[in-house]
């Protein structure tokens, strides 16, 4: 647990004493503010339900950026046999891996909560299922995080890990929109394995055990993939 | 301290070391040579944990490597080869990271810490980054990173390639100073280092241990045929004296040779023939020869290596 700890502030440090959280901040709040402000202005609606809509997108990519370096650079520079050699078990360093990057990613989303605050003070917001949906994202990220994270364990190479990264979240997030373009008996398949339903589901303010086992079953699996991966090498 | 039982490790179809079995008692300074591609890295990388054996024991401290890893490692301290750091940590950070880490106790991660700076005598770059350092520096962060939780076990790959004479010589002293307290296996190529620091010498070639012994033991072993070296004050002596020695008993050859004013005969013992240097000597006071050196040069550890791993 000692190790965790200590793993677990040199990544986060890694990322709050460099400027990557910064830069990465600001860009995720320039994105999410300019298209969830449009429905206000354009609809004039208080509802978050855009802003729900738009962010799983935007974290397909931002989430590999996260990740990508995770493992890749540990590899590249020969470091990982520093942490290897040291006396922790590998799912120490998987997830003190892990709960760095979650911790930016949540971080961002909560810095995004400025938003539905704006409209709930200029309209009538539903709290309720606007605190649920912000659940659900953060759910979703962490999920799409540990992809990510096992796609930085892949490869030495950070942009290899990042369109890795991105394509399996983007995979994700894409198979939940195909619903109307496949044979309805692939569509339940499709729509379970997609994001869109399970954070559709949050957003409307409804805590599904099913929602809440897709995201753990799937962050969980590839945590698990991290992990093996990290074995392997050490057999290899 | 450290035991290894006919241990194979192969990467897909290469075999990098094909059963090997050693033993290092405590406190004894091990040199591990052999060629590049030796299996040297491989054997170190076991040994830490960083990689598994493909078949074979392992024990570190007492304990089974496939059981109790992280106790092994906790015995350990290791300087990868290459040396690989956190470039963007300062020299401090990375050490205090690394005392945290292995789970020290604040207070003690901090007097290890000092200690480990003030051994490595990193006093002047303590606020630096370590990507900033210079190579003797960067070394010496190394090595205060494997000595700093105070491991009974020192693995050591290759601890001064890539040094100036001087850094080398820094480093080489430190491990002098280590080896009165710890247990120590270092690889390297450099012979002279080896021979001047090591008690013992592990010869590695193609995967097998190929000799063992302390460094006299391996050049003993090597009975075969010696060099002489004499070296006349007159150069006219040359002839005459080459053709005398010829004629003694278990003299393979003897070329003479003029340089600068002084004559030198190359004599080539046969490898039964053994210690000659007393008949020769003999030899040239009877013929009243203006003696200025006889040496033999004999087998050095570098020519048992050659012959093992050639």
């Amino acid at each position: 647990m000692k190790g965790f700890k200590a793993l677990f502030l040199k990544e986060t440090r890694a990322y709050f004493n460099t400027p990557t959280a910064y830069i990465i901040a600001v860009v995720f709040l320039f994105c999410t503010g300019y298209f969830s402000a449009q429905p206000m202005f354009v609809l004039g609606q208080a509802s978050v339900s855009g802003f729900l809509d738009l962010v799983p997108l935007l974290l397909t990519f931002f989430v590999p950026a996260i990740t990508m370096r995770l493992f890749s650079e540990e590899q590249k520079a020969g470091t990982i046999e520093l942490l290897q050699t040291l006396p922790v078990e590998d799912h120490e360093i998987v997830l003190s891996k892990y709960a760095a990057a979650v911790t930016l990613l949540w971080s961002l989303l909560a810095l995004t909560l400025g938003f539905p605050v704006a409209l709930g003070i200029l309209g009538n917001l539903d709290w309720g299922a606007t605190l649920v949906g912000y659940a659900g994202l953060a759910l979703a990220a962490a999920m799409l995080a540990a992809v990510g994270l096992f796609a930085s364990a892949m490869t030495r190479n950070q942009v290899v890990a990042f369109i890795v990264g991105w394509a399996g979240s983007f995979a994700l997030y894409a198979l939940g929109k195909v619903d109307a373009l496949v044979p309805p008996w692939l569509s339940p398949f499709t729509d379970f394995m997609g994001l869109d339903a399970h954070i559709h589901g949050m957003a409307r303010g409804v805590i599904d055990t099913r929602d809440l086992i897709y995201f753990a079953s799937f962050g969980g699996v590839f945590l698990f993939l991290t992990l093996v991966r990290l074995w392997v090498s050490r057999t290899d | 301290m450290i035991h290894v039982d006919n241990l194979v490790r192969r990467y897909g179809e290469t075999t990098a070391v094909a059963g090997i079995s050693f033993e290092i008692p405590a406190r004894e300074v091990v040199g591990f040579l052999g060629p590049n591609g030796a299996g040297k890295t491989t054997t170190l990388k076991v040994l830490t944990g960083f990689l598994l054996p493909s078949s074979g024991t392992v024990k570190v401290a007492g304990l089974d490597a496939s059981t109790d890893p992280l106790g092994c490692r906790r015995s350990i301290g290791y300087l990868p080869e290459n040396n690989p750091l956190y470039e963007d940590l300062e020299v401090a950070e990375y050490l205090e990271w690394c005392a945290a880490a292995r789970g020290l106790e604040s207070a003690k991660a901090r007097s290890a810490v000092k200690s480990a700076i003030e051994r490595c005598a990193l006093g002047a770059v303590i606020g630096k980054d370590i990507g900033q350092l210079s190579k003797g520096f960067r070394q010496r962060v190394g090595l205060a990173a494997a000595i700093l939780h105070d491991p009974p076990i020192l693995l050591l790959d290759e601890p001064t390639s890539g040094l100036d004479p001087n850094q080398a010589a820094e480093v080489r002293a430190l491990i002098t100073e280590l080896k009165k307290e710890k247990t120590v296996l270092y690889s390297s190529h450099i012979l002279s280092e080896v021979k001047a620091s090591c008690d013992r010498v592990l010869i590695i070639h193609r995967g097998q241990i190929v000799a063992q012994g302390s460094p006299a033991e391996l050049e003993a072993r090597s009975t075969g045929a010696q060099r002489l070296e004499l070296v006349l004050a007159e150069e006219s002596k040359a002839r005459e004296a080459a053709d005398f020695i010829r004629a003694v008993e278990g003299v393979e050859s003897a070329e003479p040779r003029a340089a600068g004013g002084e004559a030198a005969v190359t004599i080539m013992t046969r490898a039964e023939a053994g210690d000659l240097r007393a008949k020769i000597f003999a030899l040239a006071a009877e013929k009243r020869w203006p003696v200025l050196e006889l040496y033999r040069e004999g087998a050095t550890l570098e020519d048992v290596f050659r012959s093992l791993t050639a």
